[in-house]
């Protein structure tokens, strides 16, 4: 209980203690300190509560209108900071919602028997691990990332103290997320969330920045009109509020088909799926530390969270149906729509919105294999992908550019941040590592509960996946002659983020046959009753562990091999018109020309605004014949 | 036990035989082409030769990567042959296909760049009927282990031939067979220096083919698989039709020219999309 209250407002303090000091030292100590704290504090709540749960009521009459009134509080927020941009669109849709559920406080309220306002499970066991553990380790990154940004960006007005108060009170409302079994509280974090990414997003108030927040806020909050119809629903036909009986109703056979396919289209919106990417794709203008939160451990793992958690009443229903092929047609198409991506951030971000829809498609699916492997993904996406964001950012500051093309023998000039990309892109794809375990589960699962279409997405989507991520690998790697090494200014809390975060990627790849036994499997086993066998076999655990053993005595061998092999050393093969410093060749007026070996990205076959139209058009369709049945009550 | 004597089996013998199956290809290569061709132990003369050369490189970690990439394959091979996952072998393969790639990026020389890059377009193209073919032989025996595959009671290519025609067009590209030899080619005429292996010399260049051979045989493998049952005549068969495919594949060899990149991918992409995609859909209909 105390840690509870602990992981909701600590944080929150933090945020409000960062935002007041102005000594940039003073703020960097408090910082890392409490990162450390709520870091700590998710590993005790984890082990506190991951055996028996946790479950508590809070009786109190005037809580509920206290958690509207700052529903309230926020929407006035919105419609101001709306006012003053000449934003019409998100003043609207909150209007909206917050009159709605005034409404049906007024009007249903006193029916209402909430038993438990909070609930833990082992699901919110590992997301609260996630959030305390990546999210605590991006906000000590951050410390250093924002003193160099603004040494870059002399343009931007240093609001780092506005930055990093929004980054705590973001963590908090997450874990407020995962823990809430009540949904008006849940929407109430919801929205805080959708609130603080959005002024993230808008932190440089550039025109593209403000703009680019206002997507993401309208996105986000035409999402939440799902929520709020959700809890109407519930609300009017069961007389609940909780997520628990919700679930409870579904598995006993009473149809939930319409509350759980309006939630999950909140989740989708918020998870960047496909017709709603553009928002996530947009936020790619703000430092780059929010990226990482909003693409890592917060946010989009909102979206999936929701919709995991909704995976035993999606299962086999209509609404199951729309989420599983939404999120395989977005796999498909962000995965393609990589492969043009020369800016490191966007093609991050594809990548980013791909996985999410293969745990979205995981969660729609819904079986017990495919909701295993989704949950695999989300933890190993989480390291990952905050390991890539964050070296990036690190990248971009010591090169000047995040271009692709300019990484371009990052191994001699940058070795450091080559190591670490490499365990990164390594983790996100190939095997033996965690991404790919996860998404060999998922394909089993996709045959198992024969979703033909989504396993096409699946096994085109991720020949695509396996196209972009090598060819970013074999940039980095190619040996460019005669290359100086660059002075590497790496800040000792760049260190020790990305550091832990390498460590996270490959010492998840050795622990997840643990973690899939005492937190994923026991999962199941309390929502059917039922022991459930292993997906993976002991025999192919072992074979990866093998092949996870070869892939790390590389680096060792290779430094043998340099010292024991004499290769002659020659220049390389251009015609014979190499000019002797593998750089530069002699063209036919006899001079020199400086050699450029571009990457190959196909953007006129694969271009992304053809693509993600095509991609839009198919997934709104999809939601609105659904969601139109449903409300329709055709269902 | 008797794992362990065909995995030993499997890397003792498959350089010879693999030698063998390339030699036997140059020969009736040779004859297609009214040449006479040279003798069908040449290509391990040829291997032997390039182990006397003298070791040159552009850098000092290229030829490390051409290491693994021939430990990875011979671990995939022995996975085949000791009736492992298929769904592992595939990722085993894709891993050591990417360890080629990275040695020829590393060179960073124009000719392997672009033959890197070839070679990464051609996976590409031939990943998802790959992928098919796992899935086929899941739904048609209930298990993606190969062990369990080749004790099937009966034939199987009757239940799966859009799969087995769509594995056979994309057997091309990874047999390095014109018209799909984008990335390195056997034939002079129509290759831009040497592809992928362009900055590869001496042993390194040996350890590639070698690894070639090794790839080779248990692709034909694959095949096996489409015909094999649970008898003695399974096993003729199946041999037989790996013989006769491979033929096959030397007679659209030299059939050929060399195609766009863009007809590669696009063409592997609508025959899995179609053929493969089609077989899958009707084998779970018909799935009781």
């Amino acid at each position: 209980m105390s840690v509870v209250l602990f992981l909701l407002f600590f944080p929150l303090l933090v945020g409000g203690l960062v935002y007041v000091i102005r000594n940039a030292t003073v703020r960097g100590i408090i910082t890392r300190i409490a990162a450390l704290f709520i870091a700590a504090a998710s590993i005790l709540f984890a082990v506190m509560t991951l055996n028996n749960g946790l479950v508590f009521h809070i009786e109190s009459e005037w809580l509920s209108w206290f958690v509207l009134s700052l529903d309230a509080g926020m929407a006035l927020i919105i419609i101001v900071l709306g006012l003053k941009h000449k934003k019409y669109l998100a003043p609207v849709l909150t209007l909206l919602q917050v009159p709605l559920l005034a409404w049906f406080e007024l009007t249903h309220g006193e029916k209402m028997t909430v038993g438990n306002d909070i609930f833990v499970d082992r699901l919110s066991v590992i997301l609260v691990l996630i959030i305390g553990i990546v999210g605590g380790l991006i906000t000590i990154y951050t410390v250093s990332y924002m003193k160099d940004y603004h040494y870059h960006h002399q343009e931007t007005k240093d609001r780092t103290s506005f930055f990093l108060a929004i980054l705590f009170i973001f963590l908090s409302a997450m874990f407020g997320i995962v823990i809430s079994n009540n949904l008006t509280w849940m929407y109430f974090f919801w929205e805080v969330t959708t609130l603080c990414s959005f002024l993230l997003i808008g932190y440089t108030r550039t025109k593209e920045a403000i703009d680019n927040s206002f997507t993401a806020l309208v996105m986000n909050l035409i999402g939440s009109i799902g929520f709020v119809l959700a809890i109407l629903y519930i609300g009017m036909n069961f007389n609940t509020v909780e997520m628990t009986s919700l679930l409870k109703l579904g598995i006993n056979g009473t149809s939930v088909v319409v509350p759980a396919a309006l939630l999950a289209f909140a989740g989708i919106a918020k998870a960047a799926q496909l017709p709603f990417s553009n928002w996530l794709l947009g936020a790619m203008v703000a430092p780059t530390p929010s990226s990482a939160l909003l693409h890592s451990s917060t946010m989009v793992k909102a979206g999936v969270f929701i919709i995991i958690r909704l995976a035993p009443v999606l299962s086999g229903q209509i609404s199951g149906l729309m989420v599983a092929l939404v999120g395989g047609i977005t796999f498909l198409i962000a995965s393609l729509a990589a492969i043009s991506q020369m800016d490191a951030k966007k093609l991050l971000a594809w990548s980013t919105i791909a996985n999410l829809g293969l745990i979205v498609a995981c969660g729609g699916i819904g079986t017990y294999e495919a909701v295993w492997a989704g949950m695999l993904l989300i933890i190993f996406h989480a390291v990952s992908k905050s390991l890539l964001f964050l070296s990036v950012g690190t990248i971009e500051h010591n090169l000047g550019s995040r271009s692709i093309e300019d990484m371009h023998g990052l191994i001699m000039k940058l070795p450091e941040m080559a190591v670490f990309l490499t365990i990164g892109i390594a983790g996100m794809f190939l095997a033996p590592f965690g991404m790919l375990i996860s998404k060999w589960a998922a394909l089993r699962a996709f045959i198992d509960s024969n979703n033909i279409v989504v396993l096409m997405a699946l096994v085109f989507g991720s020949a695509a996946t396996l196209f972009y991520w090598t060819k970013w690998l074999g940039k980095i790697v190619a040996v460019l002659g005669r290359s100086e090494r660059l002075k590497n200014d790496i800040k000792r809390d760049e260190w020790f983020a990305l550091g832990a975060l390498a460590i996270l990627t490959i010492g998840l790849c050795f622990i997840f046959p643990v973690i899939s036994n005492q937190i994923i499997e026991p999962y199941f086993e309390n929502i059917y009753g039922q022991s459930l066998p292993s997906i993976l076999s002991a025999g192919n655990t072992h074979l990866m562990l093998l092949m996870l053993g070869m892939v790390l005595l590389m680096p060792i061998v290779m430094y043998i091999f340099i010292q024991l092999k004499d290769d002659k050393i020659v220049t390389s093969y251009m015609g014979g018109v190499n000019r002797g410093d593998n750089r530069s060749f002699v063209d036919s007026f006899g001079k020199s020309k400086e050699m450029y070996l571009s990457n190959w990205y196909m953007d006129k076959v694969l271009s992304e605004k053809t693509l993600s139209a095509v991609g839009i058009v198919i997934t709104a369709a999809i939601l609105s014949v659904v969601l139109l049945m449903a409300l329709g009550g055709v269902l | 036990m008797k794992t362990w004597i065909i995995v030993c089996a499997y890397i003792l013998l498959a350089p010879i035989v693999g030698g063998l199956l390339s030699g036997i290809d140059r020969k009736l290569t040779a004859r297609m082409q009214g040449r006479f061709g040279p003798p069908v132990l040449q290509p391990f003369y040829d291997v032997f030769k390039l182990f006397e050369k003298e070791s040159m490189a552009v850098n000092r970690v290229q030829n490390f990567y051409i290491i693994f990439f021939l430990i990875s394959i011979i671990f995939t091979g022995a996975l085949f042959f000791s009736g492992g996952d298929l769904l592992l072998i595939i990722f085993a393969l894709t891993l050591a296909n990417i360890f080629l790639i990275l040695g020829a990026y590393s060179a960073n020389s124009p000719y392997s760049s672009i033959g890197a890059l070839r070679e990464l377009m051609q996976m590409m193209a031939y990943e998802p009927m790959v992928f098919l073919v796992a899935i086929g032989f899941y739904i048609v025996s209930g298990s993606f282990a190969v062990s369990d595959i080749v004790k099937s009671e009966t034939i199987m290519l009757p239940s799966l031939p859009g799969i087995f025609i769509g594995f056979l067009y994309i057997l091309t590209i990874k047999l390095r067979k014109s018209p799909f030899d984008l990335s390195m080619s056997h034939h002079a005429h129509q290759e831009i220096v040497k592809g992928i292996t362009t900055e590869f010399s001496g042993s390194t260049l040996a350890l590639i083919e070698i690894a070639h051979w090794y790839e080779n045989l248990f692709l034909l493998g694959f095949v096996f698989l489409f015909f094999v049952f649970l008898s003695p005549l399974g096993i003729g068969i199946g041999i037989a039709a790996c013989l006769l495919t491979y033929f096959l594949e030397i007679l659209i060899d030299n059939s050929f020219a060399r195609a766009k990149w863009q007809v590669v991918l696009s063409s592997s992409w609508v025959v899995a999309g179609t053929l493969g995609f089609a077989n899958v859909l009707i084998l779970q209909w018909l799935k009781p």
